[in-house]
């Protein structure tokens, strides 16, 4: 079983981050950057897929990678594909530079997060899909490989999943929580550095879409609460009395 | 401008979302509803009094979503009708198909659109970094597709359109087959009934903190719930996650710890009569929903919060 995943380098939303000078991107000065988190239950499943079936595991960065794909190295992928180019948010451009990388690898499955957790697009799976003519399905929860053919339950609406079945070769994108992302061992890294990564420089054709403007968006703000802790604590049970919320 | 908007039904039911999606396409220009299934009657009845034209495509082979299926009759009918915009809900299905037919049709796509602006092209506005910034994307050819978020564009007009047959039938064999539609398990806690509602997220840092929500849900008499990187990691179970793919609550009191306040979950707990978020960075989203908020560890807040709870 041949599993390709894609694995994304991308800055934590929940570290500070902001609009840069020029008011078309953003600041990441001191952003914490790791693996896509989607893109990390997407590495795992395929790895357990080839700890049990046997194959190759091949991840695939765009853009500043490196760290992200010797970290999916040392989790126990075989060799890695580095495209230095960064498309930003055209996504079409991202996956067109993978298609491109990709194309002669005979492959049983693509695998993707569903989405990035930075620019929160969801789309470069389902693109790169369309562009190989790919049966796909996307937000799996679960999978379950038979003779040729993959089912998948897909997360929908209201706690629903829908059950699905799909032959091979096809793309799948990984919603979170579908394993346990194992961590990486002192021996994995130690590994990692006799894989290869590769790195190919592709240039996209097409472009899409520009960003005209970023910003902070307007939003209500809450009614803020101060003080030190104890006075805070006392503050939210006048608001809860005064509610009738608690006695 | 010539729009279509393509609708959105499940169990027998019209998605809303997909009424919105004509208060768009009827800002644009000349709105187009398109519904898709075996027996769309009744769907097309309630879209065309929002819509200039529907177009009802049906066959037995489409009673169940299948992407392939949608797609291939939609490129037959776009072909045709040469639209320049192309709306769809940004859903499970809509945000599933909507890029592979943006392909198709040679298109420029944006997904989870919240404004759209057409004075100098078309200009689409979406969030990035869960909601912290704002980005405005110049589409650069038409035609072009948009998957929008549900609850952007609530305000519109009413039509009476006419409705049409599209006379479309698949013209492709899908090779992927829909099973079945799996029902969510069914717990012992039911968080949509709860009056009181104390919901983690990824704050709580680790699964030994859990309790810590559970005992100030036991002292408010309410129940703990979470957002997705809790129930992801395992640290409660799906049925008390709040949010798109999990519960849509109303509580009371919606006492949030440690939640970011990502679109996914916001739309999950947002009708909370009463939302107090406790979160340690100041640019959270959830503060844009919240009616109260604590910018602080909520590690520092809630052990106070117990103290005096206990010694009322």
């Amino acid at each position: 079983m041949k599993i390709i995943v894609l694995a994304k380098h991308a800055p934590d939303p929940q570290s500070e981050v902001g609009v840069a000078g020029d008011g078309k991107s953003l600041s990441l000065g001191t952003a914490v950057f790791d693996i896509n988190d989607w893109d990390r239950y997407a590495v795992e499943e395929a790895i357990r897929i080839k700890e049990k079936m046997g194959g190759e595991v091949v991840v695939v960065g765009v853009g500043k990678s490196e760290d992200t794909l010797r970290k999916c190295l040392a989790m126990g992928a075989d060799r890695a594909i580095k495209i230095p180019f960064d498309a930003g948010l055209d996504a079409y451009q991202t996956a067109e530079v993978i298609c491109e990388a990709i194309k002669n690898e005979k492959f049983d499955m693509i695998f993707a997060g569903l989405m990035s957790q930075d620019y929160n697009n969801s789309q470069v799976g389902v693109i790169l899909a369309a562009m190989l003519n790919l049966p796909f399905a996307t937000a799996v929860t679960s999978l379950e490989i038979g003779n040729g053919v993959v089912k998948v339950k897909r997360e929908i609406e209201g706690g629903y999943q829908e059950a699905v079945q799909l032959p091979m070769p096809c793309l799948l994108t990984i919603q979170s929580g579908i394993n346990e992302p194992r961590y990486v061992s002192v021996m994995g890294i130690k590994k990692a550095k006799t894989k290869e990564l590769k790195e190919v420089s592709i240039t996209p054709k097409m472009s899409t879409v520009e960003v005209a403007k970023m910003y902070l968006p307007p939003v209500k703000k809450a009614e803020l609460i101060t003080g030190d802790p104890s006075q805070i604590a006392t503050k939210i049970i006048a608001i809860l009395k005064d509610r009738g919320l608690i006695g | 401008m010539k729009v279509f908007a393509v609708a959105e039904h499940r169990f027998g039911e019209l998605n809303p979302l997909s009424i919105e999606l004509l208060n768009l396409a009827n800002k644009l220009g000349e709105s187009n509803a398109v519904v898709i299934g075996k027996d769309v009657g009744k769907f097309a009845d309630e879209l065309a009094k929002y819509a200039d034209k529907v177009w009802k495509i049906e066959d037995a082979s489409l009673e169940n979503y299948n992407p392939e299926l949608y797609i291939d009759v939609l490129l037959q009918l776009f072909q045709k009708e040469k639209p320049d915009v192309v709306l769809i809900g940004n859903t499970a299905q809509g945000a599933e198909y909507a890029p592979y037919l943006a392909v198709k049709l040679n298109a420029p796509i944006v997904t989870d659109v919240v404004g759209v602006n057409t004075a100098n092209g078309l200009v689409a506005s979406r969030f990035v970094m869960q909601g912290k910034i704002m980005v405005d994307l110049k589409i650069k050819s038409m035609p072009c597709v948009l998957t929008v978020r549900q609850g952007a564009f609530k305000e519109g007009v009413q039509k009476n359109g006419k409705i049409v047959d599209a006379g479309i039938k698949p013209s492709v064999a899908a090779k992927r087959k829909f099973i079945e539609y799996v029902q969510p398990e069914a717990g012992e806690v039911d968080i949509t009934k709860a009056n009181i509602i104390v919901a983690v997220g990824r704050g709580i840092e680790d699964a030994a903190n859990i309790s810590l929500a559970e005992e100030l849900a036991k002292a408010l008499g309410g129940v703990v719930a979470g957002s997705r990187p809790v129930i992801d990691n395992g640290w409660l179970p799906k049925d008390r996650q709040v949010g798109i793919s999990g519960k849509v609550v109303k509580p009371k009191l919606y006492l949030a710890l440690g939640i970011s306040g990502a679109f996914q979950h916001v739309m999950g707990m947002k009708d909370s009569e009463l939302i107090i978020a406790i979160n340690k960075d100041p640019e959270a989203p959830i503060f844009g929903v919240a009616h109260y908020g604590v910018v602080a560890n909520l590690f520092d807040i809630v052990p106070e919060l117990l103290d005096k709870l206990k010694g009322k």
